[in-house]
């Protein structure tokens, strides 16, 4: 089950990477294909975040996820490298479940 | 500018570390794991599949889920095609190669052949490190018995944070982030999982169908990673 998710998603990305090299470049003069693309990533990069630090299973928590994630967006804004900014998040969120 | 390219690399094989550690401790085999990044190799994708898988959800949400992240790898795409004019079976191995950090060096340069060169020297330089760094993880993830004791579970949603934050250049990036994100939640305790990311998807997809005042630009940021 795994695999084949895997083998269909990789397809399908592969399949949108190759058409961006094939398709005629007027197509992204449409303004409204730009925003979707510009739009699609936030949505779901947001819903992502929401997901992982508020929820276990099927239910809504607060626990030191959240002083992890807090932990990542102070390193963010002192322009952290990515990495520095998830070992922050995983080393806060450890440090706190310790206490 | 290849010095610049073998840094990218570096800093993307030192994120696949954590990509591989992460996927095993969703669940996901060793094989599987380095399957996505030799495959996919589109990190944002690859960290929203596991990221199901993880929670519970259906393996073909998280693939969905993937695929709708690795839309923008074909905006690069049509991006670049003018810039690096391939054709026939080089386009094949061309394509794989596009992504965030390639695309972002290959449009900074002041001309074709420059551009050129950066492709594909960020591309490989990143296509190598990132599968061995993925393979270093994975072997290392299995070591590790409880993710959440070193608080893993909270290095992926902060990883996507750190995608996230250069892209939050307007006003409507915020309404749609706070939208998507609070109709994800809601859904969370009724649909199976993996669904509440696609439902996010649904509010992005509406909100770029509204007509907008501005026109946004598809040009990635070289701060993001894979």
């Amino acid at each position: 089950m795994i695999w084949a998710a895997v083998l269909a998603a990789s397809a399908g990305c592969y399949a949108v990477k190759l058409a961006g090299l094939s398709v005629p470049r007027r197509i992204l003069d449409d303004p409204r294909v730009r925003r979707i693309a510009a739009l699609i990533p936030v949505a779901l990069l947001a819903a992502l975040i929401a997901i992982q630090t508020f929820s276990t299973g099927h239910d809504l928590v607060i626990d030191a996820r959240l002083a992890g994630i807090a932990a990542a967006l102070v390193a963010i804004r002192l322009r952290a490298p990515f990495l520095v900014t998830v070992a922050v998040a995983a080393a806060v969120t450890a440090l706190i479940r310790l206490l | 500018m290849i010095r610049n390219a073998l840094g990218i690399g570096v800093a993307t094989g030192a994120y696949a570390l954590s990509f591989g550690a992460l996927s095993v401790a969703a669940g996901l085999n060793v094989a599987e794991t380095c399957a996505l990044s030799l495959l996919m190799f589109t990190g944002a994708s690859q960290f929203a599949l596991i990221g199901v898988v993880g929670s519970g959800g259906n393996p073909f949400a998280g693939a969905a889920g993937a695929l709708l992240l690795g839309v923008r790898n074909g905006l690069y795409g049509l991006r670049l095609s003018p810039l690096l004019d391939v054709r026939g079976v080089r386009r094949l191995g061309t394509a794989q190669l596009v992504i965030d950090e390639s695309t972002a060096m290959a449009i900074a340069q002041p001309n074709g052949p420059l551009g050129r060169v950066a492709f594909y020297s960020t591309g490989l330089a990143i296509y190598v490190l990132w599968n061995l760094g993925t393979l270093v993880g994975a072997l290392a993830g299995r070591a590790i018995s409880n993710p959440a004791d070193f608080g893993l579970d909270a290095a992926a949603p902060a990883a996507f944070l750190a995608l996230l934050a250069p892209r939050m250049e307007g006003r409507e990036q915020w309404v749609v982030a706070l939208v998507a994100g609070a109709v994800a939640l809601a859904s969370v305790p009724f649909v199976p999982a993996g669904v509440p990311v696609l439902l996010a998807a649904v509010v992005g997809f509406a909100f770029g169908l509204w007509p907008g005042a501005s026109s946004l630009p598809v040009e990635p940021s070289t701060r993001e990673p894979a």
